[in-house]
């Protein structure tokens, strides 16, 4: 069964902004574009263990691993660039009542 | 013609990553990878950094886990170092005299360390460029008690900044007054050197070395200004020479690297290609004209080759980017600090706070030095990749 995870606030995670989900084993990483749209991905770049909740960097509907520059597409997790060559962990995202939950199975 | 066989010489980054990268552009064809190292494909930035320290592991770093290397059913040549290429006959020659045909090649064999002439067979004198190179070093750091380092750049850097990790303090020998000053001004070298006296190296700097000393096994440096420091163990990081020797009389353009087009075509031959170290372009966001010894830009360059061998779409070309461990920080450039002058520095390496920023007349950010500030790193890539000016990469505070 999954479980839903309250994260946080909507306006707690500014656009264009993204951050490592407490609690998480492995880690997730929510990630809001400027856009507006939130996406939760493995929070670990999948070619070097890095946070990318910490330090990733958003570029649209872009996830950068400011290590080495490995790009991801928020949407699907897919490697656009290497060094990264596996795709992350995507995990569905629900905003409700203001509030944001990700569905952590 | 269809392509069948790709044949790439250089099993390093941007050997293998060309080989990754024509697989996920799906070419299914024949595929070999061929080098003088005997290693499988091995990630070299590790080498100056973590695999100095006293626990370090005694395997390399893989580049691909071995799973994800066979998945790429590829051939691998392991051991056989090129020595020609016959570009009529589409025909690679290694030293053991055999020969590897191909319908497209592409040419990644790297740089070398450069080493201080006339010091061939001397004992206890090292470069630091390969696995081999650092296990040689490995077994060397701990046993040495007086190391001098030839560079203070990167590499140099690294190493007084492992052996400092060891207890061990080093003496570094700078030919320029202020290391990086050819490449990020005097202020910020200034800035970056500063942590070697800080940790209990000593930086002697506008010197040059005159010779070694020793007959079986160093014993000294003579400088060019006379004076001799006690040595048992000298490492030299005084750069890098493009492994190109082994295409004299192909036809390939040669000219500090293998002269490519904006797609990594070399010049002067059909069917051939150069990624990394030893591909020279013209940069196609800054326009500069030369090669990138950077770790990232194997990676890119393999994309750009695999997209112009299989027809598919190049990558968004990106500003240069380095990364530089030392002393528990982490330094970050991108762009390109030389193309532009200074315009703001704050902070210190040892304080973990350096931010530098360089524009052009205009005030357009064309590069950054950052260290252990991720975000700041990535708020100045997007401003030099977009061209955007110096004030508006969030280096500093806007103004009211």
């Amino acid at each position: 069964m999954t479980d839903r995870l309250r994260v946080c606030a909507v306006d707690e995670l500014d656009p264009g902004t993204s951050m490592t989900v407490a609690g998480t084993s492995p880690a997730i990483a929510l990630h809001r574009t400027e856009g507006g749209d939130f996406f939760a991905t493995a929070d670990s770049c999948s070619h070097e263990e890095w946070s990318l909740g910490e330090e990733g960097d958003l570029e649209g509907d872009e996830l950068v691993c400011p290590l080495h520059m490995a790009r991801f597409d928020l949407r699907s997790g897919k490697p656009l660039c290497l060094p990264a060559t596996l795709a992350l962990a995507t995990y569905h995202v629900v905003v409700e009542g203001g509030e944001v939950f990700v569905a952590a199975t | 013609m269809d392509v069948v066989k790709i044949l790439v010489v250089g099993t390093s980054v941007a050997g293998t990553r060309t080989a990754q990268a024509l697989r996920s552009r799906g070419f299914d064809g024949e595929l070999v990878l061929l080098g003088e190292e005997v290693h499988l494909p091995y990630d070299r930035p590790p080498l100056s950094k973590e695999l100095l320290a006293p626990d370090a592991s005694d395997e390399a770093p893989l580049l691909v886990p071995r799973d994800a290397l066979d998945a790429l059913e590829l051939r691998l040549e392991l051991g056989q170092r090129a020595t020609s290429l016959d570009p009529r006959s589409r025909v690679v020659t290694t030293d053991d005299g055999s020969e590897h045909p191909y319908d497209r090649l592409v040419v990644a064999t790297g740089a070398d360390a450069r080493r201080l002439p006339g010091t061939d067979g001397l004992g206890g004198v090292h470069t630091l460029r390969t696995w081999d190179d650092a296990r040689a070093l490995q077994q060397a750091l701990p046993a040495a008690r007086s190391v001098v380092v030839v560079g203070a750049s990167f590499i140099g850097a690294e190493l007084a900044s492992a052996a400092a990790a060891r207890g061990t303090s080093v003496t570094l020998v700078e030919m320029q007054p202020v290391p990086l000053a050819h490449v990020l001004g005097p202020e910020v070298g200034g800035r970056l050197a500063a942590i070697h006296e800080e940790s209990g190296s000593t930086l002697l700097t506008g010197v040059g070395v005159a010779a070694l000393e020793g007959d079986a096994h160093v014993t000294g440096v003579v400088l060019t200004d006379g004076r001799r420091l006690p040595a048992d163990l000298v490492v030299v990081g005084v750069g890098a020479v493009p492994r190109t020797e082994w295409l004299e009389g192909s036809g390939v353009v040669v000219a500090d690297g293998v002269r490519c087009s904006e797609d990594l075509r070399a010049e002067g031959v059909d069917d051939v290609w150069a990624a990394g170290d030893v591909a020279r372009r013209t940069h196609p966001l800054d326009g500069v004209d030369g090669r990138v010894e950077h770790w990232t830009n194997a990676n890119e360059h393999a994309d750009v080759v695999a997209a112009s061998i299989t027809g598919g779409p190049a990558p968004p070309p990106a500003p240069p980017y380095v990364w530089s461990d030392q002393y528990g920080h982490r330094i970050q450039i991108v762009g390109r600090p030389a193309l532009g002058a200074l315009v703001h520095v704050a902070g210190t390496l040892g304080g973990g706070d350096l931010v530098a920023a360089y524009a052009d007349p205009t005030g357009v950010l064309v590069g950054a030095v950052v260290v252990d500030d991720p975000r700041a790193l990535m708020r100045c890539r997007k401003a030099v990749t977009r061209r955007a000016a110096w004030t508006d990469s969030g280096l500093v505070p806007a103004t009211a």
